[in-house]
């Protein structure tokens, strides 16, 4: 009855090591395409150890993981093409305008010129960023540039887009304009993989995964993990497993 | 006397085209707990290196337990504790090391204020041998808090100590905030996360360099002016697209799992209308209650009936 899409992400019990330190631990799951996928976790339970072995950053110890179907060892050039990042602390060039950054991105990703010149308008008329398109990105306020940089990492159309802590000390009302971006690219199919620390942000997700001391302690829908944990908020469900938790960042 | 006194405090930065705090006046009660709250470019840091002697104001005056910051600047700094927001201590020194130059500095030892710091330095006190840069984010906080501690200060300056924390390590380091108000030291702190302003005595709701208000959490939320409604149903996201159509509804945001959402007019029927409205629209599993606001909403409120080029809806 149901068709099976190849999932965005597919992990099986895959690790990583530090000095025999297991900072990921056999995780295993996956992602379907256009899902909104929450990985949460305290400081230090692994989580961006993990995102980087899927972005195609670093080699697992073991297990086996495929994002957008290449595989995490062998194919991590492919990975690269095929995905966008964001993060609190990376997103743009604060040097370059608006423009620049669009025109810099887009490059790297193999943007035609034509291609270019297309999405760049769509995105300035979209963010309402017209005045400020041949502005440095520094002047910007960090909400705008919250959303300009997400904008940017989705430029190329990729089957995922990683986002690390995308909302940290964004205003309440940017933070939210921000999911509906999330909203809108998961409409158009992109899957979104996502860190915060907000739990109403939680929330937001189609499922969340709780990594705890590198392992996946919780992985489902917000409504079904808090009926687990006979609990009405995120907050407390992550409360509950996070507090278990043997070892710090 | 006040323990921290600003009045029309102004800072500019770039040569006045920059405006990261206008006009802004408060004062701190001796022994309270007081919350500057706001987002990323709300004036935070600013007002905390103002208040520090570290900056200059462009205008206005500020006092710290009695003293000038302009002009009894060293006053303040032998009597304050300040905790920046980013990690300032020696990464190269171990933490007993670390601990020991800031009581050498403030010509104190450990052992003369131990008591203050004890249920904090306990949790570090395995590592003591450890050197800072080493330690894992939580350690790291509460060494920097030890060490902002050492010389008993009278106020002591907390600038986004939770930032970037998971909820665990945040609910733990607002406990120990407790601990210490207990002790009689005033307390200034700042986050972005709305949800810790209710662990404060008062607050200061801060955006865009401005106070959008101050008082207690309660009066705060208490003077939110509109009816508000948490609305769910099964499909959030066209959810929110339909409340944004309907007349009656001022204004909705996410909330989690809800959409809370204020009316126009405290009209009796706002609810019924609404979900027959929402039936209309081919809703299920609809969902109406009344709510009592969080300081998120009443943020969210003042920060858009104050800026003209809000966002919002």
């Amino acid at each position: 009855m149901e068709t099976n899409p190849a999932p965005a992400i597919s992990s099986h019990e895959l690790s990583k090591h530090f000095d025999g330190f297991r900072a990921v631990d056999r995780i295993s799951f996956e992602v379907a395409p256009g899902e909104i996928f929450g990985f949460l976790g305290a400081n230090g339970a692994g989580k961006t150890t993990a995102m980087r072995m899927l972005c195609g950053l670093s080699y697992p110890t073991s297990g086996q993981a495929t994002v957008a179907g290449f595989d995490v060892y062998r194919q991590q050039e492919q990975i690269k093409q095929n995905i966008g990042y964001m993060s609190q602390k990376f997103s743009l060039y604060e040097d370059l305008t608006v423009l620049e950054n669009i025109e810099f991105f887009g490059g790297i990703y193999g943007l035609t010129n034509q291609q270019l010149r297309t999405k760049s308008e769509e995105l300035v008329t979209t963010l309402g960023l017209q005045s400020e398109a041949k502005k440095l990105v520094r002047g910007l306020p960090l909400g705008w540039k919250q959303k300009l940089a997400f904008s940017v990492a989705i430029l190329h159309d990729p089957k995922i887009v990683f986002l690390d802590e995308p909302t940290g000390g964004v205003d309440p009302v940017t933070r939210r304009q921000f999911w509906e971006l999330i909203y809108a690219a998961a409409d158009r199919g992109i899957t979104a993989f996502v860190t915060t620390h907000y739990m109403d942000e939680a929330e937001y997700c189609s499922r969340v995964c709780i990594m705890v001391d590198g392992r996946v302690e919780a992985l489902d829908s917000p409504a079904n993990l808090k009926q687990q944990f006979h609990t009405d908020s995120m907050d407390d469900v992550f409360y509950q497993l996070a507090r278990g938790a043997q070892r710090g960042e | 006397m006040d323990a921290v006194t600003l009045e029309h405090i102004t800072k500019t930065y770039e040569k006045g085209t920059v405006r990261a705090v206008e006009d802004v006046s408060f004062a701190v009660k001796p022994g309270e707990l007081f919350g500057l709250i706001g987002p990323d470019g709300a004036g935070k840091t600013s007002i905390f290196r103002i208040l520090t002697t570290l900056l200059l104001a462009d205008s206005g005056t500020a006092t710290v337990g009695g003293h000038d910051v302009r002009t009894d600047y060293q006053a303040i700094r032998n009597t304050v504790g300040y905790m920046p927001g980013r990690f300032s201590l020696y990464q190269d020194l171990t933490v007993q090391e670390n601990l020991n130059f800031f009581a050498t500095l403030f010509d104190t030892t450990i052992a003369a204020n131990y008591a203050l710091i004890k249920d904090i330095y306990e949790q570090i006190e395995p590592f003591r041998d450890r050197r800072a840069g080493k330690l894992s984010g939580g350690m790291k906080q509460k060494l920097a808090l030890c060490c902002a501690l050492i010389h008993k200060p009278t106020v002591l300056f907390l600038d986004e100590p939770t930032t970037g924390v998971d909820a665990v390590s945040r609910k733990e380091f607002w406990a120990m905030l407790g601990q210490l108000r207990q002790q009689g030291i005033t307390i200034l702190v700042s986050t972005p996360y709305m949800d810790e302003a209710t662990l404060c005595e008062r607050i200061a709701l801060l955006q865009g360099g401005k106070i959008l208000s101050i008082d207690t959490p309660d009066n705060i939320v208490r003077a939110y002016p509109h009816p508000l409604f948490a609305v769910k149903t099964d499909a959030v996201h066209s959810l929110l697209h339909d409340l944004r159509a309907y007349t009656p509804v001022l204004s909705s945001y996410a909330f989690g799992e809800f959409v809370h959402v204020a009316f126009r007019q405290n009209q009796p029927n706002n609810d019924a209308a609404l979900r027959d409205y929402l039936r209309a629209r081919q809703h299920t599993g609809i969902v109406v209650k009344p709510i009592a606001p969080t300081i998120e909403d009443r943020f969210i409120e003042l920060m858009t009936a104050n800026s003209t080029a809000a966002h919002g809806n």
